[in-house]
């Protein structure tokens, strides 16, 4: 159990940890997302490496009796990345709508829109072609 | 085809989704819609009688027997909150129809009520789940359809609401992903009643604290606890009215009984209280939400806002009963889950009756409506009774169980905050009866008339419901109180 | 009809009242009559219950179980009969009393009015009736919630702000002490039914018993025991038949009421005599009287004086709940009896003025006697009861709370109820004396307007200050139901 035999899990918590640096301290809605990714890459490092047995071989039926890596975490994480990128397209999808609305992708930016419209609370504005009491 | 009921709670649903977003119009989409939503209701009804009589039921997913195969196990808990999800889906969907035409454009409506049924579909499918992995997958499809369906609101803000909600919501599935991962390292299995079993064997072990953690963590971030509810005011104040109505009454509700299904029934509540003393870290946290948030709930302008920093409190109420870690507090928990289901989606279906009608819901367009809109706003007031927890309605039965349950360990203090709190309520739905009946309105605007049917009756339907279960709750309690009683290890 | 069911159907009758009411909202005279009727028809259920407590039956009517042990039932006992008579006569009487009223007075909405007066008359049934804590706990938040509307009937910022202090004080004590109070009651012994003998003898320490009566004074914030009184003047600006019967008599009583019920049959006399905080809330009562009368002193605005006067007055009765023994209940017991007959009258006769001269302050009434002498008449004859002079039937009850005080081997609390009696007999007596012996001022702007209050509302009037007279000559029944409340 030396270090560099961790070197998997290291990756893992330096990649989780860079992610997660940029969801919080981008302002930008694009970046955020881009954090998001790398944040979840992360995880499926972890997983990918759970599987792996030192000296296994891909779980392909073969002569022999080899050792095999265990298939499981890989399927998952299929599913995981799935749904990763399910994550991004709707991320993106919303910050393309938010662009249309507020002409920007800046959270400080958006903030100050929104305070702008001052005593904003009691108007609603509408998304662009959709009028509230339509 | 009975035998096939936990498996079909889950498949209707989805695949009725794509269904509805062929659907060339709207109209075909919520008639779609609506059937799935009544199935899967009566599904519920189905399988919650049977658990009743014959106890928990096990279903392997394409034949394949657990631990190695998916299983679909559902226990009273489960059945009751496939109840509660699936009854709230049932009463909001005849709902929708009108709702959604006046504030969605025509041609989104079809993939409206496609993401709508794909976060019934997820919900339904974290309840029935016996797997933790396929939890995680339907928790997402739960969520990028809820972060979809909160986007579509009328105002701008809903996008940046939903972005934020995304963003949050993504990192609390990224730790329960990793939480899950970690237990699979350590035990080998992903059925949950297969890891309580390993669990249990392996014994306290750093990679299960770290493990239970991250769990922790993520789930709070979905049920929105103080201080991670962040993302759901904004997200439940600008979303759609019906999206406000069914998320509220049902996503933090099925959020809450992941964090019973983990922390009882996987970890155990040996390791969960003794071990890890959870109670410690969310005793606080609960009492701080409930005192706080309806603070904070009382200084809004927008009602909706209001109600949403009031669900942060009432989320806190559960919380508390969990964290009270005994059979009556838990009992006022699971309770609470259900009873809130009821007074917040009435409370929010009134909400949309006003936006349909006046198109805001700030607190000073319900001038006057107390004359225009009689039944909408009794409707309000009925459900804000409930919320404050007068006898006869069902708020009182959770406060009465969660009082107990705090006497009974003799934590006075918490009592008394429970029922200060109940006294805030009073203040900020005061606030709201006082402006629509005190108040006249602005000039004779003659377009402001009593809100649709279609609108009033699903609304009256809840509202009716909160005092049904309010006035004989013996059978709302059995049922928590033997899910109660068997979370805690107890023989039902 | 058996007598339980008749509990049931008294309780439900004024709901069915009140739902006529608001379907017949379009004909006033038919609306009025069908309010009347159904006043009538309640007394006389209510009147046939007494056969049964004769005859030493105690009908249960169990509704339903709402929580497992926990269930909504309805009892029959001497004491909530009592209430239930009292406020069920008056009802009739008030019913009449606000027709000419708010007819007289061009009130608007009174179809609302109407309804939820009935409302809150089912609540008050429900509570005299009620089997066991939770019912009474239910049916006094809906009777809360129902006299709201009343309340700020006019929809005037003042009304809502007095909303405001009506509301918040009555939800904070009953959710804050009562509530509280009940639950633990509920954990301490198991059940919430009123027994005889009381249900937490035996069940925890002296000094957590005392805390609970503590919540179960204070929680019954309708009682109005001071530092939870800010309510009832607020109340005040209501219309008068609101302030007459439910903020002297049937929401004040409930108030009053639940804490005699709490201590007899959920203490019980024998435990309450022993537990530390017992004498200490009776002193709490005693400052309430003493203050009650000195504030009504000040206070120039009739209403407000009346409202005052019955602060002072809800005291007795909680005084004569904690002395503990059985002098003190019996007294209790009566003086919301006599208590509601007088000032009733006193009311009626404020609304009176309120509505022919449309003078409120005190002292703006010099002469008005000479035009209206029937309703100062009864002001002076409610005015006796409430000081407790015979030949009124105030006499009765005081009598016997003295008696209890003495038993009680407390000579200072004889002394606040002497001290309490002489100031009421300034404050009150100054009205009548103003209005028949002094000359009107130079200065009125009363035209020869002034005459008489229309007919129904001297009936009314009429009628309770000649129950008042009575029932110092018969208190005969009155004692014997509340003899079997302790015995």
């Amino acid at each position: 159990m030396n270090v560099m035999g961790l070197m998997n899990y290291w990756a893992f918590i330096f990649l989780m940890m860079v992610g997660f640096y940029i969801l919080i301290s981008q302002g930008n809605l694009v970046k955020k997302i881009v954090g998001l990714n790398v944040f979840q890459t992360s995880v499926f490092i972890l997983y990918i490496s759970m599987g792996k047995i030192r000296g296994g071989t891909a779980p392909i039926l073969t002569e022999g009796d080899p050792i095999y890596s265990n298939p499981l975490p890989h399927v998952l994480i299929l599913t995981a990345i799935v749904v990763g990128v399910a994550t991004t397209a709707l991320g993106l999808s919303l910050v393309v709508r938010i662009h249309e609305a507020y002409g920007t992708v800046e959270e400080d930016d958006i903030h100050d829109l929104d305070l702008a419209v001052a005593g904003g609370e009691d108007q609603s504005f509408p998304v662009s072609g959709m009028d509230a009491r339509a | 085809m009975t035998a096939h009921l936990p498996v079909l709670q889950v498949i209707i649903p989805l695949l009725a989704a794509p269904l509805c977003a062929l659907a060339r119009r709207g109209r075909i989409a919520w008639g779609i819609a609506l059937a799935t939503s009544w199935t899967t209701f009566w599904i519920a009804i189905q399988l919650l009688a049977r658990v009743r009589s014959e106890g928990p039921i096990s279903y392997a997913l394409g034949g394949w027997a657990a631990p190695v195969g998916i299983e679909y196990r559902i226990d009273l808990l489960s059945a009751f909150v496939l109840v509660i999800v699936t009854g709230i889906g049932a009463v909001v969907t005849p709902y929708a129809l009108k709702s959604v035409e006046r504030e969605i454009e025509a041609a989104k409506i079809p993939l409206f009520y496609a993401a709508f049924v794909l976060c019934l579909t997820g919900l339904l499918g974290i309840t029935v789940t016996g797997d933790v992995f396929n939890v995680f997958v339907f928790l997402e499809i739960s969520s990028l359809s809820a972060y979809a369906l909160i986007g579509l609101g009328q105002d701008r803000r809903a996008l940046t609401a939903a972005f934020q909600y995304l963003i949050m919501g993504s990192i609390g599935a990224t730790f329960i992903v990793i939480g899950i991962g970690m237990m699979y390292v350590m035990t080998g299995s992903l059925n949950m009643a297969d890891l309580s079993v390993l669990l249990a064997e392996l014994g306290p072990n750093r990679t299960i604290v770290v493990a239970f953690g991250f769990l922790t963590v993520g789930i709070s971030l979905k049920l929105a606890l103080f201080p991670l509810h962040l993302w759901l005011p904004n997200a439940y104040t600008y979303a759609p009215s019906t999206v406000t109505a069914f998320i509220a009454a049902t996503a933090t509700k099925v959020a809450v009984y992941m964090l019973l299904r983990f922390f009882f029934t996987i970890f155990g509540v040996v390791f969960s209280f003794d071990v890890m003393q959870l109670d410690r870290v969310l005793l606080p946290l609960a009492l701080i939400a409930i005192v706080t948030m309806s603070l904070v709930a009382i200084f809004q302008t927008n009602v909706k806002r209001m109600l949403a920093y009031s669900s942060v409190a009432q989320i806190g109420y559960m919380i508390l009963g969990i964290s009270l870690a005994s059979v009556t507090g838990l009992t006022g928990g699971i309770l609470h889950l259900f009873n809130h289901a009821l007074i917040k989606g009435s409370l929010f279906m009134a909400m949309g009756c006003v936006m349909y009608r006046v198109g805001s819901v700030e607190i000073d367009a319900m001038r006057g409506l107390g004359k225009k809109m009689p039944w909408t706003m009794a409707a309000f007031v009925a459900g804000g009774l409930s919320l404050i927890g007068v006898p006869l309605t069902v708020g009182f039965i959770s406060k009465w169980y969660l009082i107990l349950g705090a006497l009974e360990r003799g934590w006075w203090p918490v009592a008394a905050l429970i029922l200060a709190a109940s006294l805030m309520a009073v203040v900020y739905i005061w606030r709201v009866v006082e402006v629509a009946y005190f108040q006249e309105g602005p000039g004779e605007d003659s377009s402001i008339v009593e809100a649709p049917l279609a609108l009033l009756i699903p609304t009256w339907v809840l509202v009716f419901a909160n005092f049904y279960f309010g006035i004989d709750a013996t059978f709302t309690t059995e049922v928590a109180g033997a899910a109660a009683r068997s979370l805690m290890g107890l023989v039902p | 009809m058996s007598p339980a069911l008749t509990l049931g159907v008294a309780v439900v009758l004024p709901i069915v009242g009140a739902l006529i009411i608001l379907a017949l909202g379009k004909w006033p005279n038919a609306r009025d009559a069908a309010g009347i009727i159904t006043a009538g028809v309640l007394f006389a259920l209510v009147l046939r219950l007494v056969e049964p407590i004769r005859a030493g039956l105690r009908p249960e009517y169990p509704v339903l179980e709402v929580l497992p042990g926990v269930s909504l039932s309805l009892k029959l006992e001497p004491l909530g009969l009592v209430f239930a008579l009292v406020a069920s006569f008056l009802w009739i009487v008030t019913a009449l009393y606000s027709v000419g009223y708010m007819r007289g007075h061009h009130e608007k909405n009174q179809t609302r009015f109407f309804a939820f007066f009935a409302l809150a008359i089912s609540g008050a049934m429900g509570v005299a009736f009620a089997g066991n804590l939770f019912t009474l706990f239910a049916f006094y938040e809906a009777i809360t919630l129902c006299t709201f509307p009343l309340v700020t009937h006019h929809g005037t910022p003042e009304a809502k702000r007095a909303g405001r202090v009506y509301l918040g004080i009555l939800l904070s004590t009953s959710i804050g002490f009562q509530l509280l109070a009940i639950i633990w009651t509920w954990q301490l012994a198991g059940t919430l039914d009123f027994r005889d003998g009381g249900i937490l003898a035996g069940t925890a320490s002296n000094g957590v018993l005392s805390v609970l009566l503590i919540l179960f004074v204070f929680g019954a914030g309708k009682a109005a025991v001071m530092p939870f009184h800010r309510w009832l003047p607020a109340a005040m600006v209501a219309p008068t038949p609101v302030s007459a019967l439910l903020h002297a008599v049937a929401v004040v009583k409930v108030g009053v009421f639940t804490i005699l019920k709490v201590s007899v049959y959920v203490f019980g006399v024998d435990l309450l005599g022993t537990l530390a905080s017992t004498m200490w809330l009776a002193w709490v009562a005693a400052t309430t009287i003493i203050l009650g009368s000195l504030v009504a002193f000040t206070k120039d605005n009739l209403k407000a004086r009346l409202a005052y006067s019955t602060i002072s007055q809800l005291s007795y009765i909680v005084l004569g709940a904690l002395l503990a023994n059985e002098m003190g209940i019996i007294g209790g017991g009566m003086h919301i009896a006599m208590h509601a007959f007088g000032k009733i009258t006193l009311f009626f006769a404020a609304g009176a003025v309120l509505v022919c001269a449309h003078e409120k302050d005190i002292s703006r009434m010099h002469g008005l006697g000479r035009t209206m002498p029937i309703t100062f008449g009864a002001f002076f004859v409610g005015a006796l009861s409430i000081i407790g002079v015979p030949p009124a039937g105030g006499a009765w009850s005081k009598w016997f709370l003295g008696m209890g005080t003495l038993e009680a081997g407390q000579v200072g609390l004889l002394v606040v109820l002497m001290v309490s009696s002489l100031l009421s007999l300034v404050y009150l007596l100054e009205v009548p004396v103003r209005a028949f012996f002094s000359a009107p001022p130079e200065d009125a702007h009363r035209g020869d307007g002034i005459h008489e209050a229309p007919w129904p509302v001297l009936v009314a009037m009429v009628i309770t200050a000649v129950a008042t007279l009575a029932l110092f000559l018969y208190p005969g029944p009155l004692y014997e139901l509340m003899n079997m409340v302790v015995n």
